[in-house]
């Protein structure tokens, strides 16, 4: 990222979409919406001094809503170009609230509220569409209870759980148990809140609340309004105390996440969704089981898919290894369901194809490998490109050449056009630079004659 | 521009504190630092900037460097990673040699770990800037090294990811020499008889990308011809190449495509293979293309030699060839029963799996097998256990055919050894990371695509063989090629010629000299990464910028 972000050669146009492609191979114009970020780029130095003061606190999509950001942000730490931007649609400053804290503390005066939309005119002679793909949303099978189990949780979602600079350090918080301390939290503050108020009445009376509110029971205090205010503010600091100290004993009792299922083909090789097979997940898994035994040497994983498709350089191998050193059991079979069981524990009902058995089996966390669907905004774009979508919802590419959309001088790689694992992506991305390279250069050579 | 030579005068030291806004000065006191750096020997100048990357920052560093001749320039920030490269151009642009400054990371490595102690953070400022000053008291003036390039590049290997990589480097307009060692080019792709998912004749396909590097005119086309010796390195290689049975000629070319590919593994005593009745997929694809396919029932068998103790990849494209021969068998012969045993069918991706889906739904039949358990193949019948049912099940056949695994081909190792790059535990060429530069070797200016590296289809080895030709055209499109003078250089008076240093180095830039018993560095290869310098018993290897008295000079400031 940081060699294309200073690379003389390219232009980063980030937080931009292409709205018009005309001409043709060769000699393209290309009009491109640069979205308004309310934020300098060339001035923001990405120091963050903003995001320290922002008051709004969003659900952080970069860690899949495991964690918040604030109404100004940068996606992640280490993004290129290393800058900030203002959610127009939280933002309390743009929402007519009064605020600009965010401007007032930068100290590079990069914060601009009056910025602009603008369009941007270029002229290429090719164009790569390397869109990428969206993660499939699991909620839309009812029998793995995604939605309805908090510990059932996507193969990304996990990736940022392991993450050391993610939502948990890096630690296998279980979402179950994060709801609760979140929980804990919330009521602690409640908590804080309401004391404050009974330790003035204590002062004012110079006696325990628990004392005062059993003579008050009694009576003692009839017609006394401040003191009847008293023991209305007591009952609901009572109400807030009482189960926070349950949830904080239930808090007691967590641990860390070490009895694993993955749940392959989770929308892919489906009729119901996607009939592809996405390639890249069967290792995704082996990886996450590998490093989460990293973590954590006790750590058992079960992957249950119906071919574990190791098919990359060295994949076989690292299949073989995860199994021998890190914990990993391979089942062939497709789950049939996910229940929530006791101790918030997903259970996980399958038939071992091996063994002939239906079993339900009790895990800490399921992850669930979900499909590498076309991504949302493809089919728009291809009508933007002028180029055509194939039957799976992908770029359409040539027979003779795999890299070649079916509108000459536009090219395109990575999962846009299918899905595929890191090095193959990276592969073809080279690729289709050369298939770029072969026009640009063929029509300087046709000017310079 | 003239440059300066500092080493005349007397030391200048300019040094930088940079706030980052409040990741550096939110959790230590960068006033205090700026001070006391102003008072370290040799320096003349200290300055606080808010941000030292932004245009106000480089700024002073010029303006520094104009109005108190500034002969050092140390900047204390974030990570070189981030702004070295920034730093050290201004500096060039102020007339300063670009290798006299030094980056001290007080960010990172400073307030960010931390932040709940701002005392001895600041202290601990202190010291890495202390330590950023001594060092560049010793640093010297470097210049980059040039090397010249020539634009043309070898490919090695005349399949689909070489004629590929070819066709498109020719393209570009880049000369291209194409080295063959059978008669024609095609590779195993001659002896392919259709392609998934389309259903072409794989010999159409050769047809049209041999006929498209034919035409080139800037295409050098060596057939029957192998390479014999390989001297120089990235920009100047001098290839032998020797035509069968004919006089070696020499070649001059700027990078190499090794796209040698791969071959079906012959299956010797598994499953009673004799190439009559029981065959292998290759043999099936020959009778399917010359008609001479008679069989009714056919058992197909995969993984045969793969995933095993012996050989435990998977190559990754034989159960897609198993399910387009399956198919084309039953294309032919509707009548035709066709049984594949698995033990993973490896589709992936969309057409891949999409073909699965197909074969099964007219009728060609799977079954998974236990590695445990294999088939065993009778005279008349297949037998397998097969686990979904509990059962042993036979089927009678008149053909079985054996999916083998692509192994690497006989020379792989002697090339690999022709151009010192390496191979694999399986023979297969090893790529200089498996993620981000699948297509590069650690050594420069050589790659590979295809086969050659690992099992690839068609439509794979032809991507690769594109990308390859970007990976050519980014080095060979420069008029010269300009590295970092941060290279290592080895001692000719003190060097023993031990060469330990020459197994240390990851990029083959180092060579031993026989008559002169010594080992030396090439520089245009030469990473920078001290591999050698902290190996050589004799301090004969140093590291330029990070020689012994320079890095000494750094530890004695703790």
């Amino acid at each position: 990222m940081l060699d294309v972000g200073r690379h003389p050669n390219i232009e980063l146009m980030a937080y931009s979409e292409v709205e018009t492609v005309e001409g043709e191979c060769g000699d393209f114009k290309v009009t491109v919406r640069r979205k308004a970020r309310y934020v300098e780029e060339d001035r923001c130095t990405g120091c963050g001094a903003c995001k320290e003061k922002c008051p709004t606190v969003l659900p952080d999509a970069f860690n899949e809503g495991l964690g918040t950001r604030k109404a100004i942000y940068s996606w992640f730490a280490q993004g290129i170009p290393s800058t900030h931007t203002i959610d127009a649609d939280h933002c309390r400053q743009l929402n007519g609230k009064k605020c600009g804290i965010c401007q007032k503390v930068c100290q590079a005066d990069a914060v601009n509220f009056d910025q602009k939309d603008r369009i941007v005119e270029l002229k290429v002679g090719a164009i790569i569409a390397a869109t990428g793909y969206t993660v499939f949303d699991p909620a839309r099978i009812p029998e793995y209870q995604y939605r309805e189990i908090p510990n059932v949780i996507t193969a990304i979602e996990f990736e940022r759980l392991l993450s050391a600079s993610g939502p948990t350090a890096g630690h296998l918080h279980r979402p179950s148990d994060l709801l609760v301390e979140a929980e804990i939290q919330d009521l602690e503050k409640k908590a804080r809140k309401s004391q404050k108020v009974i330790d003035k009445f204590e002062q004012k009376y110079d006696q325990i609340s628990a004392d005062f509110y059993e003579a008050y029971q009694k009576g003692d205090f009839g017609g006394d309004e401040a003191r009847a205010k008293w023991a209305e503010k007591y009952v609901s600091h009572l109400s807030i105390v009482g189960p926070l100290e349950t949830l904080k004993k239930e808090a007691e009792g967590f641990e860390v996440a070490k009895r694993l299922a993955f749940i392959q083909c989770v929308g892919s090789r489906d009729f119901r969704f996607y009939p592809f097979c996405s390639g890249y997940c069967c290792m995704h898994s082996i990886k996450e089981a590998i490093i989460a035994n990293e973590h954590e040497s006790e750590t058992t994983s079960v992957i249950f898919g119906m071919d574990i498709r190791a098919v990359g350089k060295g994949f076989e191998e690292y299949k073989i290894r995860g199994g021998n050193q890190s914990g990993i059991h391979y089942i062939r079979g497709r789950v049939a369901e996910v229940t929530e069981g006791p101790n918030r524990n997903p259970v996980v009902t399958y038939e071992d194809t091996r063994e002939r058995k239906v079993i339900s089996r009790d895990f800490d966390l399921v992850i669930l490998a979900t499909a590498c669907a076309p991504n949302k905004g493809a089919a728009q774009l291809a009508d933007t490109l002028g180029i055509e979508l194939n039957r799976f919802g992908f770029f359409e590419t040539g027979k003779s050449q795999p890299l070649d959309t079916t509108r000459p001088g536009i090219f395109t790689c990575g999962c846009a056009h299918g899905p595929m694992d890191i090095p193959e992506s990276v592969a073809q991305a080279s690729g289709a630079a050369a298939r770029a390279a072969q026009i640009v250069t063929a029509s300087q050579m046709r000017k310079a004659s | 521009m003239s440059e300066k030579k500092p080493q005349e005068e007397a030391m200048r030291i300019g040094v930088f504190i940079c706030d980052c806004g409040s990741n550096i000065a939110g959790h230590l006191d960068c006033s205090s630092v700026t001070e006391y750096a102003s008072a370290l020997p040799g320096v003349v100048y200290a300055k606080e900037n808010l941000y030292t990357c932004s245009e106000a920052g480089i700024d002073e560093i010029q303006k520094g460097i104009k109005e108190h001749n500034l002969n050092r320039v140390v900047v204390a920030s974030c990570s070189p990673r981030t702004h070295q490269p920034l730093f050290q151009s201004s500096c060039a642009a102020a007339d300063l040699n670009p290798y006299l400054f030094e980056m001290v990371n007080i960010r990172d490595q400073c307030s960010w770990v931390h932040m709940q102690d701002r005392e001895n953070a600041t202290q601990k400022a202190k010291d890495l800037v202390r330590m950023g000053v001594s060092k560049a008291a010793f640093l010297e003036p470097q210049q980059d090294i040039e090397a010249s390039l020539i634009p043309r590049a070898l490919v090695i290997g005349g399949g689909a990811g070489g004629l590929s990589a070819a066709g498109s480097l020719a393209d570009m307009g880049l000369d291209v020499v194409l080295v063959e060692k059978e008669a024609e080019a095609g590779g195993v792709l001659r002896q392919i008889d259709r392609l998934a998912p389309h259903g072409e004749k794989a010999a159409d396909r050769i047809v049209e990308m041999l006929e498209a590097v034919k035409e080139r005119p800037n295409v050098t086309l060596y057939l029957g011809s192998r390479v014999e010796d390989v001297g120089g390195y990235i920009g100047n290689f001098t290839i032998t190449i020797r035509p069968e049975g004919g006089d070696t000629v020499q070649e001059e070319v700027g990078c190499v495509v090794v796209a040698t590919g791969a071959v079906p593994l012959k299956p010797e005593g598994l499953y009673g293979y004799d190439g009559n009745r029981v065959i292998t997929q290759l043999e099936l694809e020959e009778r399917l293309s010359s008609g001479a396919l008679e069989a009714r029932n056919v058992v197909m068998i995969q993984c045969v030699g793969a995933r095993s103790s012996e050989r435990e990849y998977c190559s990754r494209i034989c159960c897609q060839t198993a399910v387009k021969n399956a198919r084309f068998i039953r294309e032919r012969d509707p009548e035709a029963h066709v049984h594949i045993l698995y033990r993973d069918m490896q589709m992936y991706g969309t057409e891949n799996e999409q073909m699965l889906w197909d074969a099964r739904g007219e009728g060609v039949r799977f079954d998974v097998f236990s590695p445990d358990q294999p088939p065993s193949v009778g005279d008349k019948a297949v037998s397998f256990y097969r686990p979904l049912t509990g059962e042993t099940i036979e089927i009678p056949y008149d053909l079985v055919v054996l999916s083998t695994p692509l192994i690497a081909r006989d020379d792989a190792l002697a090339l690999s050894q022709l151009f010192r790059v390496p191979v694999d535990q399986n023979g297969f060429f090893l790529e200089a990371h498996a993620k981000l530069r699948p297509l590069d070797f650690a050594t420069d200016g050589i790659f590979v695509c295809g086969s050659a590296r690992y099992p690839a289809n068609v439509q794979e080895a032809v991507s690769q063989g594109l990308g390859v030709a970007s990976r050519i055209a980014t080095i060979l499109f420069k008029d010269k090629l300009i590295t970092s003078a941060i290279v290592a250089e080895i001692n000719p008076e003190t060097c023993v010629g031990c060469m330990g240093c020459m197994e240390m180095c990851p990029y083959e830039a180092i060579t031993y000299l026989p008559d002169r018993k010594i080992c030396e560095v090439n520089t245009v290869l030469c990473k920078g990464c001290g591999c050698c310098a902290a190996t050589c018993p004799s301090q004969s290897a140093m590291l330029k910028g990070y020689k012994p008295e320079q890095l000494l000079a750094q530890v004695r400031a703790i």
